[in-house]
């Protein structure tokens, strides 16, 4: 009886005499009865069934009080208030109080002395996930029409993001140019609203077709293509301030259908050639976006989308600018060795219909590309350009590029693209780009 | 100039005032410097105007060929469709999902025929790397309970999909979210700084701790528990349902204890660290990872060194997690005389392992045969 507990007492000090604890004594039982006689046996062995039962207890016990602090202190969750939390916490302490004292003890001071949600240390943990996300990029080649810097620390973008409250999580994303900031997004999203619909205020990416979603360091490619260069507002691309209202739509067979409604101030694309520009208040833009998506087998999927906008030009209020995409995204990745292997096929196709003097502008435009996942670090893909050029639908520019991509780890990536473009006039450039990413803290995911 | 004028007969006269005509185009005309003959002006708000001499394309009437009207009576139709068509539908039992098939495993036994449960992930897939596809976004939205492993094992792709969702019940901190880390004994748990040095790391402890029957038993009672909160009216089936749990899995924790009992201290290699909970219930003895950190792929080095510690430890098994390449693994086994074995982290990683109890059977049978294969 003493022995025991003496094992009792050790196994609370530290973990691994616990099993060590059990396991001697289990060991130690089929031995037992065998000297002795069988009613010996039977009054000992209820003894030491109850004794191990109640370890087993205790042990499960401080594993939940482990599991609540761990929560307590890792919950990015919304902030219990600090009633309950003081609650919980003095519960906890109360509860841990007989087994081992030490650890939840300071816990709950903290606790009870916290101001306006968390205190002390859990405050920390209430930060909002923070991110850097660096992109460099060097150049090789002459390129007359679209001249880039031969070494640009590209952007750096900041992300902070946090759930702000049980009904909303909110994300930021400063990107940083080697001058100038530029709020590349920042938005809140309301993820409890009624009859399943998902809304966000704030400044956002459009949802036009894909790329346009994309920021710049989730692109394959070091660079955007020609038809988002020339239509869809270069890199800055369709991103700007209002409201988007999202929902899923029940379609039959599994296939996933989501409409996308968005509505702007009115301006995008930049300051040099803005895609568009409000004159007045009155010249809001929209963006319509219906996503349908199907899984045709575990590792392969399809992803068609329709995108529709449409906002007033720099000319002015009467000139309207409207974009009609579709995009096709093609992906495949065997479940069993997704980390080595995958293939995404992607193209997006649209038309701009851009109203100014003398007349209309009609132009059209598309990439389509293909990456391809060679290793667990290697990435191959290329892309074919061709588009029209919005103020002058009669000038077309075509490009091809080839990309090589290797990730050192996850959190860093270096690429090489070769990329030759054939401007309308006649000029063909040969470029060679390099870029090194690397992302520092926790970026959240970005949406599939 | 003839080009010019061919060019402007796109455009419809208006019945503007020239004020209003200039007012309009004031700006344009500053900037463009372009000069536009009076009563010309870019086609936009062509509604109120009447048809023009040039156009024989009117057959209709004004109003039905009003932009202004087409538009919103089709965008009104989509939105009452968006609006009206059923956002989740009624099921009578609690809709379960869960990120891992050993937590749906789990959810299974105790939930019974009073719940359906489906997992995100399937078992042969690496659940640290899962695509956040719009189909799973499908089952989310009707989900009642979503329960994750945590410790941030899905950071990658779950936050996305319970943002997407559209469904507030499983937003993390709603009643409908559990972590079910929160009941089971962690290991591994980094004190100090943490570095992405150190690889992949995961701050707040190690996430692949459900391969210990005693943390599956503390989870199926959390998980029974939150059932019964979530339903309040099958709260005594559901423990009940445990409590059947809990006796099978004692009887055939000891039925593998005593299976285990000979190989106790045995030295193992695993791939990557998704092994620690098992090792020490069942009391194996990991010396090193085909993995120089949990997360990077095997480096030539770093396979060198595990070749020599192995030797050195006389370690003659090298578990492989079914989702990672085998070619480093087997190199190693030749370098070492060590068997290399493609063991299941989860259920379902086999067609044959359809639950939590298939898991260790099938498990220990692989152990077991390799340990006795290399006396």
């Amino acid at each position: 009886m003493f022995t025991s507990f003496t094992l009792m007492s050790r196994s609370f000090r530290t973990h691994g005499f616990r099993t060590l604890a059990i396991a001697s004594l289990m060991i130690a039982m089929p031995a037992y009865p065998q000297q002795s006689g069988a009613s010996q046996a039977g009054s000992g062995q209820p003894d030491n069934a109850a004794l191990l039962q109640k370890i087993r207890d205790l042990e499960d016990r401080v594993i939940s009080l482990e599991g609540q602090v761990r929560l307590l202190k890792s919950q990015a969750a919304p902030a219990p208030s600090p009633a309950t939390a003081a609650a919980t916490a003095t519960e906890a302490a109360a509860k841990a109080a007989p087994v081992s004292p030490t650890p939840v003890a300071p816990l709950s001071q903290a606790q009870a002395i916290s101001l306006g949600g968390a205190g002390g240390s859990a405050a920390k943990a209430l930060n909002p996930d923070i991110s850097a996300i660096g992109d460099f990029i060097a150049v090789a080649g002459h390129n007359p029409v679209q001249p880039s810097p031969s070494l640009e620390m590209h952007e750096s973008e900041l992300g902070f993001q946090a759930i702000i409250d049980p009904y909303a999580r909110g994300d930021f994303f400063l990107s940083f140019g080697e001058e100038g900031v530029n709020l590349e997004e920042g938005y809140i999203t309301f993820t409890a609203l009624p009859a399943g619909f998902v809304a966000k205020v704030g400044k956002m990416r459009s949802a036009f077709g894909k790329v346009n979603l994309m920021h710049n360091h989730v692109l394959p490619w070091v660079d955007r293509p020609l038809v988002t260069n020339s239509l869809v507002g270069g890199e800055d691309g369709l991103d700007d301030a209002g409201v988007s209202i999202e929902r899923i739509i029940p379609a039959p067979k599994g296939i996933f259908v989501e409409a996308t409604g968005q509505l702007f101030r009115g301006d995008s694309g930049g300051t040099e050639h803005p895609l568009f520009k409000a004159s007045t208040k009155s010249d809001v833009s929209a963006v319509a976006h219906l996503r349908t998506y199907k899984d045709i087998t575990e590792a392969t999927n399809v992803d068609i989308g329709l995108s529709y906008a449409r906002g007033h030009n720099d000319l002015g209020s009467n000139f309207l600018t409207q974009l009609y995409g579709i995009d096709a995204t093609l992906r495949w990745k065997p479940l069993r060795r997704s980390i080595y292997h995958s293939f995404i096929g992607r193209g997006e196709f649209i038309w701009s219909q851009r109203q100014q003097l003398p007349f209309e502008q009609r132009a059209f435009g598309f990439y389509t590309s293909a990456d391809y996942q060679l290793g667990r670090r290697w990435f191959l893909g290329g892309r074919y350009d061709h588009s029209d050029r919005s103020e002058f639908a009669n000038l077309t520019d075509q490009g091809a590029s080839a990309v090589l991509t290797y990730w050192p780890s996850e959190f860093s990536q270096v690429r090489g693209q070769y990329r030759f473009i054939h401007y309308a006039g006649n000029i063909d450039t040969h470029e060679l780009l390099m870029q090194v990413q690397f992302s520092l803290g926790a970026h959240g995911a970005h949406p599939f | 100039m003839n080009a010019i004028q061919n060019s402007f007969r796109l455009f419809r006269p208006m019945r503007n005032s020239q004020a209003q005509i200039s007012r309009r185009l004031k700006k344009p005309l500053k900037k463009s410097g372009m000069q536009i003959p009076r009563g010309l002006s870019p086609t936009r708000n062509d509604k109120a105007n009447g048809p023009i001499g040039t156009s024989k394309l009117v057959p209709s009437p004004i109003w039905v060929q009003s932009r202004f009207f087409q538009r919103p009576v089709l965008i009104l139709g989509l939105a009452l469709w968006i609006v009206f068509s059923p956002a989740v539908a009624e099921a009578k039992k609690l809709n379960v999902v869960t990120s891992t098939t050993d937590m749906a495993a789990l959810t299974q036994e105790v939930g019974g025929d009073k719940i359906s449960v489906e997992s995100i992930a399937k078992g042969y897939q690496d659940p640290h790397f899962v695509e956040a596809k719009p189909s799973f976004l499908l089952k989310l939205r009707q989900a009642d309970l979503l329960i994750s492993v945590g410790l941030q094992l899905e950071i990658g792709w779950l936050p996305p999909l319970i943002t997407q969702s559209g469904n507030p019940k499983i937003q993390v901190g709603a009643p409908g979210y559990l972590d079910a880390s929160q009941f089971a004994e962690i290991l591994e748990i980094p004190t100090g700084t943490v570095t992405r040095a150190m690889g992949d790391v995961h701050p707040l402890g190690n996430p692949h701790y459900w391969l210990d029957p005693d943390n599956g038993r503390r989870i199926a009672r959390g998980i029974a528990q939150k059932l019964g909160d979530m339903d309040p009216n099958d709260s005594a089936y559901f423990q009940q349902q445990f409590l059947d749990f809990d006796k099978r899995l004692s009887a055939a924790e000891q039925k593998w204890d005593q299976e285990m009992q000979p190989y106790h201290g045995r030295k193992v290699v695993t791939y990557h660290r998704s092994f620690p909970n098992f090792a020490k219930h069942f009391d194996l003895d990991v010396i090193g990872y085909v993995e120089p950190r949990p997360g990077i792929p095997p480096t030539p080095s770093h396979t060198i060194e595990l070749i020599q510690l192995m030797k050195r430890e006389s370690c003659k098994v090298v578990l492989v997690e079914p989702y990672f390449d085998l070619k480093t693994p087997q190199s190693i086994g030749q370098a070492t005389g060590a068997q290399v074995i493609v063991y299941l982290p989860s259920v379902g990683g086999e067609k044959q392992v359809t639950n939590y109890f298939q898991l260790f059977d099938y498990d220990i049978a692989l152990l077991i045969k390799a340990f006795n294969a290399t006396k």
